[in-house]
């Protein structure tokens, strides 16, 4: 299982890569190989606002579709429109090609809310060993 | 039997292109014989099991007295007097129970389901890959026909069935001899690149080719008018249960209707979602997803029988948006024959 060092993680797969007052969030690799074969993403509109855990995407795969949540309060300022026409990026790299959205943070100190690379790691092997 | 074992698509495509595997074990059978069985068999399933020779098989369904699907099944006709019926795995006791409560025939009856591992070798090299566990010629039995053979020397049954909508075998033995036949149909399945195939892509398969599955298409809230089945109904026959039910509804004609379609707009239909046209509801999905061979969203509804003709342009109510789509001609995916 792939984990940048550089991303904070949600118990809900999500990852997010913080620079500056902003953010980059996508999938974990976890989360990716959990879906099966990605076929469509659907992005938010730039200027949404969303709190933490909120429904920010929605991912199809064969199998079935999922829900991709804020992982900390922000306001969406980029969306990724490769994954529009190339929605097997995120099988393929998800944390670089495949981010989802950048967004600008609300509140800095949610991050402190979420899970390091080796918090995370440990945790999706407590989840499936559950 | 897991939802996949390397991916539905890889393994999806592997049964179009060449040949795929997989153990469809869950599935019932019963078992009617004695004097008595034909009549049996002829009045709790709607097609006619007595235009069966023995080494045949029909598909055909147990309907409710109101016509509806208690399940759709395999009649595999075994004598003259002996028939094995597979069911769906989890219809198996209520079909059981169903058959037994309307036997005034005489006939003998049981749930041989642990008598009988059943794997599914489908796709174009299926013949092949069989051929040296068995030892019969597998192209004398022609679609829809079974011979009684021996698998890796045990006996069994080999049928040409399936339900991916592709050329392929369904083969029915021992449970002592799973491990060795699995075994043995991967050793000779590995120079075609044989995959293990799992429930996740004999669901993309059977929808692609337009196969129902109990608890989508056909239920006890369905009749086979509804369900687009009439095809197997005989109701040249004087009697079956549900014939008058469904004798009634050919004269009222029926309300809602099962369609496919194919998303037109970027979304996909999945089941239970909401069919509009102009902002009111007409029907729902009961099956949806991508296509992985022909590379479309595509799907099954259920929709007001007004509307279910092909070229219909409806909306899928997908989360907060409605996506258009629009009814096709089915099947959406046809085998070319050999």
């Amino acid at each position: 299982m792939r984990l940048p060092e550089d991303c904070r993680y949600s118990k809900q797969h999500e990852w997010i890569r913080v620079d500056g007052d902003g953010g980059t969030v996508g999938i974990t690799d976890h989360a990716q190989k959990e879906l099966g074969d990605v076929v469509f993403v659907e992005l938010p509109e730039i200027g949404q606002a969303f709190a933490a855990d909120e429904v920010l995407a929605n991912v199809e795969s064969v199998k079935a579709v999922s829900e991709v949540y804020a992982p900390v309060a922000g306001e969406v300022v980029a969306v990724n429109s490769a994954l529009g026409s190339s929605p097997e990026l995120v099988n393929q790299d998800p944390y670089e090609e495949a981010w989802f959205v950048r967004v600008k943070l609300v509140d800095s100190s949610e991050l402190d809310n979420l899970l390091t690379a080796d918090q995370y790691r440990k945790y999706v092997e407590e989840e499936s060993t559950g | 039997m897991p939802i996949e074992y390397s991916g539905i698509v890889g393994e999806h495509l592997a049964v179009r292109n060449r040949v795929g595997l997989f153990d469809v074990s869950h599935m019932g059978e019963i078992e009617i014989d004695g004097p008595g069985s034909l009549a049996l068999v002829r009045q709790v399933a709607c097609n006619d099991a007595g235009r069966l020779q023995p080494g045949q098989i029909q598909y055909s369904a147990l309907l409710t007295e109101q016509g509806t699907f208690v399940d759709d099944i395999l009649v595999h006709r075994l004598e003259e007097n002996r028939f094995l019926l597979c069911v769906n795995a989890g219809n198996t006791g209520r079909d059981y129970h169903h058959i037994c409560r309307q036997n005034r025939f005489g006939a003998r009856v049981a749930d041989v389901s642990d008598q009988y591992v059943q794997l599914a070798v489908q796709g174009p090299e299926a013949e092949p890959v069989l051929q040296p566990l068995v030892d019969l010629d597998l192209a004398e039995i022609g679609y829809y026909r079974f011979r009684p053979g021996h698998i890796q020397g045990v006996p069994g049954l080999i049928a040409r069935t399936g339900y991916t909508g592709e050329d392929g075998f369904e083969i029915y033995f021992p449970p002592t001899a799973a491990e060795a036949v699995w075994q043995a149909l991967s050793r000779s399945g590995q120079s075609r690149e044989m995959l293990p195939a799992g429930l996740g892509a004999r669901n993309t398969l059977r929808l692609e080719a337009k196969m129902a599955l109990y608890g989508h298409e056909i239920d006890e809230n369905t009749t086979p008018w509804e369900a687009g089945l009439g095809w197997m109904v005989r109701m040249d026959r004087p009697d079956f249960t549900g014939r008058a039910a469904l004798a009634a509804q050919l004269e009222m004609g029926v309300e809602k209707k099962l369609v496919g379609f194919e998303m037109r707009g970027p979304g996909i239909g999945r089941d239970g979602y909401d069919v509009l046209r102009s902002g009111q509801k007409i029907g729902w999905v009961t099956s949806g997803s991508p296509a992985p061979f022909l590379k479309k969203n595509i799907g099954l509804a259920y929709v007001n029988e007004g509307e279910a003709f092909p070229g219909n342009r409806l909306d899928i109510q997908v989360r907060k948006r409605l996506v258009p789509a629009e009814v096709v001609k089915t099947p959406f995916y046809r085998r070319r024959r050999r």
